[in-house]
């Protein structure tokens, strides 16, 4: 989930990628920020908070929900980081919070932006709290926390608690996203149950449901010739859970990796070209045509899913637009999960 | 047909090149004067929407601190946890050559993406506006002015004149303020949010600004700016009437012709018509462009005006749109139509054979004086109602102009008295002969002598405000400027550093703190003052108790300037509610010229407690003459205080007293315009009327007077008609300045000057009228010296 | 018939009582004829002439031109008669001040549309004014100023000319050239003249006389 490292650009309104490229070379002139290291091992709960010597950073909680009568919503409760200057200097990090909600009447959603060391955005690691404004990832730690958000036309609170552990992914953490090296630090909380409440145009409705976390950190943008991911996380049936990426490269093709995780936690990376993910169809949304089912495979694993988006217009009309929606998954194993493509 | 009946009816023109030069001239001076005065304001008020703009968001409303003090960062974060969306702003000045520019602080992070400034500025420049040494923004002639900081500033056409636009905290930096000054209040909030005084209770929501709140303050200034405007088209048009109504007349012979020759009165009315409109087309052209570069060559002068004594910013260079070119040509259709009008019906309603009167309806008026008299005295009546039951800026605009109108319709009457008086006075044949003629002459001068008349009593009127507003000024500038020198201290801490630096090297430190807050609704500036004799020796009281600076020194209640006073009414003892839900008492009312804001002054003590957030960063220093250069030195040199943050009185009044010089440079400029089209006036008159004069001239010429002392004559007759003139304006003119000094500035600027007379400034004015008389004349004159006596001969073998 | 005037009325306002001009005055003429009318100062005959060119109403009575009534048209109409088929000489001020004498001469034919058929040289050759063609009327002598007048009514080919007291200004050979050029012309374009005059003498050259006394008219 890499990929993400674009949507920090905060201050890009085209969503071109070429611009958003040229940006991030722009940050990148000021050399000094830390890089990924593939001997670094987690630490809890440090590793929850910021690490602001690294230019990039995030935390993103998807979550697939249903309502009493079995209706299907998503949420999306999103902070990056994105450092000015490698100085760590709180006032020199630069804060975007994204929130939106999936329903069947339509895609929801807002976006924060602000500044550090205002005290209007920040994550504190005990008690955890990561907030922008008035929305708010909170608990005594990252296993139990309650998320918040609001746009002037929705809201919702919702209570998370983790019944597994914290999961890293590649290769212990280090997590590589092009055939050139670029890598992140990236972990995954993939067992939170939920329930809460949603207040929609509609009226308030009382949801349950599963949620996934990723942080995830690092100071490269996108190898030259990436134009973009496509992401997918999956709760599957039996209790395991898939995490598949693919960076689309113009030069040498769709760089496809994943993580394949027990219901115990133990994750087991899916290495390049052993996955294979594939668009195969395409709707039309915000104006652009972009596939809304893929077929993932993975032989040796056994894996034949097609993953389907539940609201195909779930588009993040944001800075930096996306789409950013739950699917579901049906297959050689069936569940449900959340789907992010960007750069189209 | 319609092109020989257009022939016949245009080929008069081409025989009188003169007239057609002076309808021509009339027609675009009119036009140039009113589309000036026109650009000059639509391009103020462009500026003023652009700047409201920017600073108002667009018509966001805001939320700041009731007291009008600093919101703290803290504050801004607690509102914007609680969920309420606002976006901090920091307002600021620099200082620059030719005034302040105005400096706003906003975070690009909130703003709000479909205001003014987030169009203003690019998101590819976000980057370098946040953070230290942030850049500024500003268009290419603001960024001009500062040259000091030319490396931070990224130019932006665009944007508004007068304007820096940088990050919050680079403008924090550049103001030295800890906090922001409002914060717009985006206009969609999300679903839940506590209320405002859960989370803040010192702030409250204020609606959106809009251009209007610059455009009160201005309003007085445009105003003046259009009645000089209006008047230079007036006198503009008396010169087209005249013209106009003498071409229709002289061509009377043909319009019979014609109709005699079979061309119906309805086409003729419609060649004269077209004809008409051609000539304000292309009058209309011309007076566009020369307003145009009027207007140009006064915009600077009226932009640092707006600057300096209102703080608008104006651009410097005028971009007109197409409307007002089309305005400008418009206005001069209109009025060529006004000024034709009589003349077309006279044509459409007249009998075929009606024979032409040329010198009859030149002098025509002489049966008018009854009417004029009549209409003197409703214009009075007007006049004086609008002042009794009107009241307002723009009743005392209505007096003025009812009383002008009056003047300039009583003119005629009392021209004609005086003429006769001096007549029974005078002896000998030709000086009989010299009044009767110049009587007879006066209904056919008289448009253009109320013209002059309207002129100068401009010029005394405005020339006298002037010049008292600028002794009364002076003069108060001297008392008012009590300190020796101003000192600004960059950090607060320093404060104390100061004080003790200065204690044995001084007479006194006198804080000069103050608060920019709200009184009554309109934005207003509270300062303290410490107890000390130098107040109450030297500041100008305008109504005082004895006790007055006692209370002060007690710490009960509060001097207010006149223009506070005169704008809620306050009184002496009257109760003072003041921002932060209290009030004290009215003890003394000054006068404050130049300030378009109220001001209150407080004890410095109730004041800092009061007010906890006033800016404490300016002190006034008593220092013996002699000591002043070396304090000064060492305040540089010891104390290490920059050496701009040191001001000299002296500094101060010559900085006061060149914006008030540019504030009336404009004036000056249209009232010497206005003066110059009266004696455009005079000079066409007086050409047209000695086409028709030479049946008068001729049997005194006959009887023995040469034609040089008929021209010596004719020149002095201009002159006697121009300084009679004089003498009557020179009233006119002071009751003028009376009602601008008493009711008009009092209106518009909330003060009252007291009226000062500068008998050497009528001299000179005098002077002037004489020569435009005279270099009006001198032609007319020299022609008929020039005049073949075979003309003259000829008055007696023609029968007309 | 070209002119058939019957029961003409016209007053005017006087300081007393309304003071009778023309008081059923009839009259006809035939096309080339030419009418002398005579009266003295103030007998009615310019405004019997203004009548007939539709320049004055009347209160009372028919002027038909060509079997059409004049009083009976607009003003629009009466212009358009006056244009095309009549043409004016008056005492005094016919001429444009602004135009040349060349101007002055086809003003009228170009006014009826008629400016092509004007032969120019042959009628300045007729009426002496050769030499005068780029003159303005000022520069002219009363006799001159006449005849520009007369050439321009001949170039419009009128079917009627009225003339009122064309000579009244000028002296006594200059009004009898003048006179004998409205004969000339009268016959030259074969258009009926009715002249005002004052002068018995010019008068007895006239085809008929009619004398106007009181606000009748006697043959």
């Amino acid at each position: 989930m890499n990929a993400r490292a674009l949507l920090p650009l905060l201050f890009c309104i085209t969503p071109s990628l070429a611009m958003a490229q040229g940006f991030a070379e722009l940050g990148q002139t000021s050399e000094g920020y830390a890089l990924p290291d593939p001997a670094t091992r987690f630490t809890f709960p440090d590793d929850h908070g910021p690490h602001p010597e690294f230019r990039i950073e995030w935390w993103y909680v998807t979550a697939n929900l249903k309502d009493a009568e079995g209706t299907d919503y998503g949420i999306q409760w999103t902070l990056f980081r994105n450092a000015l200057s490698p100085s760590g200097r709180p006032e020199d990090q630069a804060w975007m919070g994204h929130a939106a909600v999936s329903t069947p009447t339509g895609h929801l959603f807002a976006e924060r932006l602000a500044r550090g060391g205002i005290g209007q955005a920040g994550v504190a690691v005990a008690p955890f709290e990561a907030f922008i404004d008035e929305w708010r990832m909170a608990g005594p730690d990252l296993a139990t926390v309650s998320i918040t958000a609001q746009g002037h036309e929705f809201r919702y609170d919702l209570e998370l608690s983790s019944n597994g552990p914290f999961v890293p992914q590649g290769e212990d953490g280090y997590s590589v996203k092009s055939f050139v090296g670029q890598a992140s630090h990236y972990y995954s909380q993939p067992f939170y149950s939920v329930s809460g409440t949603l207040n929609l145009p509609k009226g308030e409705v009382q949801v349950t449901g599963r949620a996934w976390l990723d942080r995830e950190w690092s100071s490269q943008p996108l190898a030259p010739d990436q134009t973009g991911w496509d992401w997918v996380s999956l709760h599957l049936s039996d209790g395991e859970k898939l995490m598949v990426y693919r960076m689309r490269d113009q030069a040498r093709g769709a760089y496809v990796v994943g993580t394949w995780i027990a219901p115990n936690g133990l994750p087991e990376p899916l290495r390049i070209g052993s996955l294979e993910m594939t668009p195969v169809e395409w709707a039309e949304v915000a104006g652009q045509l972009l596939p809304v089912a893929w077929d993932i495979a993975h032989e040796v694993r056994g894996i034949a899913i097609r993953v389907e988006a539940i609201y195909p217009q779930s588009w993040m009309g944001t800075r930096i637009s996306y789409w950013e929606g739950p699917v579901r998954a049906i297959g050689s194993h069936s569940g449900e999960g959340y789907l992010e493509m960007s750069g189209y | 047909m319609t092109g020989p009946v257009l022939t016949a009816l245009l080929s008069h023109w081409r025989r009188r090149p003169f007239q057609l030069a002076t309808l021509l001239l009339g027609l675009s001076l009119a036009t140039a004067l009113w589309s000036g005065v026109q650009a000059l304001n639509a391009e103020a008020r462009k500026s003023y929407a652009e700047a409201a703009s920017i600073l108002g968001g667009g018509g966001l409303s805001e939320l700041a601190r009731t007291d009008g003090g600093t919101i703290p960062v803290e504050t801004y974060a607690a509102l914007r946890t609680a969920g309420w969306l606002v976006s901090p702003l920091v307002d600021g000045w620099l200082s620059s050559e030719g005034g302040r520019i105005r400096l706003l602080g906003m975070d690009p992070f909130t703003i709000p993406q479909d205001t003014s400034i987030a169009a203003s500025v690019e998101p590819s420049l976000y980057p370098e506006l946040v953070g230290t040494n942030g850049i500024l923004l500003a268009n290419r002639a603001t960024a001009a002015r500062l040259p000091d900081l030319e490396d931070r500033i990224r130019i932006i056409e665009d944007l508004a004149p007068n304007m820096i636009l940088a990050d919050i905290t680079t403008a924090q930096d550049l103001v030295d303020m800890a906090g922001f000054s409002r914060m717009f209040l985006l206009p969609d909030q999300p679903l839940l949010r506590p209320d405002l005084a859960s989370v803040a209770p010192e702030l409250t929501v204020r609606p959106p600004a809009t251009a209007n709140d610059l455009g009160r303050l201005t309003d007085s200034f445009h105003l003046n700016l259009t009645a000089f405007g209006l008047l230079s088209f007036a006198v503009g048009l008396a010169i087209v009437h005249g013209s106009v109504g003498l071409a229709f007349e002289q061509r009377r012979p043909v319009l019979r012709t014609l109709r005699a020759l079979g061309v119906s009165a309805r086409r003729i009315v419609m060649c004269l018509i077209f004809e008409l409109l051609t000539l304000a087309l292309v009058a209309g052209a011309l007076g566009v462009i020369v307003g145009y570069v009027m207007a140009a060559a006064l915009l600077p002068d009226v932009a640092a005006t707006l600057r300096g004594l209102y703080g608008a910013t104006v651009n410097d260079a005028l971009t007109l749109s197409p409307l007002w070119w089309l305005g400008g040509v418009g206005i001069a259709c209109i009025g060529t139509a006004v000024a034709a009008a009589n003349g077309l019906w006279r044509v459409a309603r007249m009998p075929p054979l009606a024979s032409a009167r040329p010198r009859a309806w030149i002098m025509a008026s002489s049966h008018a004086m009854r009417w004029q008299a009549g209409g003197a005295a409703v214009c009075l009546a007007a006049a004086i109602c609008a002042v009794a039951f009107g009241g307002g800026l723009v009743g005392g605009f209505v007096l003025v102009g009812g009383f002008l109108t009056a003047a300039a319709l009583l003119l005629p009457i009392i021209l004609s008295s005086l003429i006769s008086v001096a007549s029974r006075w005078s002896r000998g044949p030709i000086g009989q002969w010299f009044w009767a003629d110049t009587r007879q002459q006066l209904p056919g001068l008289s448009l253009a002598l109320m013209a002059l008349l309207l002129a100068l009593a401009a010029n005394v009127g405005v020339g006298t405000m002037v010049a008292s507003f600028r002794a009364t000024f002076a003069g108060w500038l001297d008392q008012r400027l009590v300190s020796d020198l101003y000192v600004t201290v960059e950090d607060e801490t320093d404060i104390p550093a100061l004080m003790a630096f200065l204690e044995d090297k001084s007479d006194a430190v006198l804080p000069i703190w103050h608060v920019d807050a709200e009184v009554m609704g309109a934005p207003a500036e509270i300062y303290g003052v410490v107890d000390h004799p130098v107040y109450a020796a030297n500041w100008p009281l305008l109504s005082a108790q004895p006790d007055t600076w006692d209370r002060i020194a007690e710490g009960t209640g509060a001097l207010i300037n006149e223009q506070l006073a005169r704008r809620e009414g306050f009184s002496l003892e009257d109760p003072l509610p003041l921002p932060g839900g209290w009030t004290t008492t009215v003890i003394g009312i000054y006068s404050d010229y130049g300030n378009p804001l109220g001001q209150v002054v407080l004890p410095l003590e109730t004041l800092t407690r009061r007010y906890p957030g006033v800016d404490r960063s300016d002190f006034g220093i008593l220092v013996p003459d002699r000591n002043k250069e070396a304090l000064t030195a060492a305040l540089t040199e010891e104390f290490g205080l920059p050496e701009d943050w040191i001001t000299d009185q002296g500094a101060i009044k010559a900085f006061s007293l060149s914006i008030f010089e540019r504030t009336f440079a404009v004036t000056a400029a249209l009232n010497v315009l206005t003066l110059a089209v009266a004696g455009v006036a005079i000079l066409t008159n007086l050409l047209t009327l000695a086409s028709m004069r030479l049946p008068q001239l001729a049997p005194a010429w006959a009887l023995g007077l040469t034609r040089t002392t008929l021209g010596r004559l004719e020149f002095i007759r201009a002159l006697v008609l121009a300084a009679l003139t004089f003498m009557f304006a020179l009233p006119v003119g002071l009751g003028l300045a009376w009602m601008l000094l008493a009711i008009i500035n009092v209106e518009a600027f909330g003060w009252r000057l007291p009226m000062h007379l500068f008998p050497l400034d009528w001299a000179w004015l005098g002077a002037l009228s004489l020569g435009a008389a005279g270099l009006a004349s001198i032609w007319p004159a020299y022609q008929l010296v020039k005049r073949p006596p075979a003309d003259l001969a000829r008055v007696f073998s023609h029968e007309r | 018939m070209l002119l058939d005037v019957h029961g003409l009325k016209k007053c005017f306002p006087g300081s007393e009582r309304p003071i009778t001009v023309l008081d059923g005055v009839s009259l006809s003429l035939d096309a080339g004829e030419v009418v002398a009318l005579t009266g003295e100062s103030g007998s009615g005959k310019s405004t019997l002439l203004h009548v007939i060119a539709g320049l004055e109403p009347t209160d009372d009575g028919s002027v038909l031109f060509d079997g059409v009534d004049i009083c009976s048209m607009d003003d629009a109409g009466r212009a358009a008669l006056r244009r095309n088929s009549i043409g004016i000489v008056f005492q005094q001020f016919n001429l444009i001040p602004s135009l040349n004498v060349r101007q002055n001469l086809v003003f009228h034919a170009r006014l009826a549309g008629r400016a092509a058929s004007v032969d120019l040289p042959a009628l300045t050759t007729w009426l002496g004014l050769t030499d005068h063609l780029d003159k303005f009327p000022e520069d002219l002598s009363g006799g001159e100023q006449q005849r520009v007048a007369i050439g321009r009514a001949v170039a419009s080919e009128p079917k009627l000319v009225l003339a009122d007291e064309p000579t009244g200004n000028l002296d006594e050979s200059t009004g009898q050239a003048v006179f004998d050029l409205l004969l000339a012309l009268a016959r030259r374009t074969g258009a009926a003249l009715l002249i005002a005059t004052h002068s018995m003498r010019l008068a007895e050259a006239a085809d008929r006389r009619m004398h106007l006394s009181h606000g009748k008219l006697r043959a």
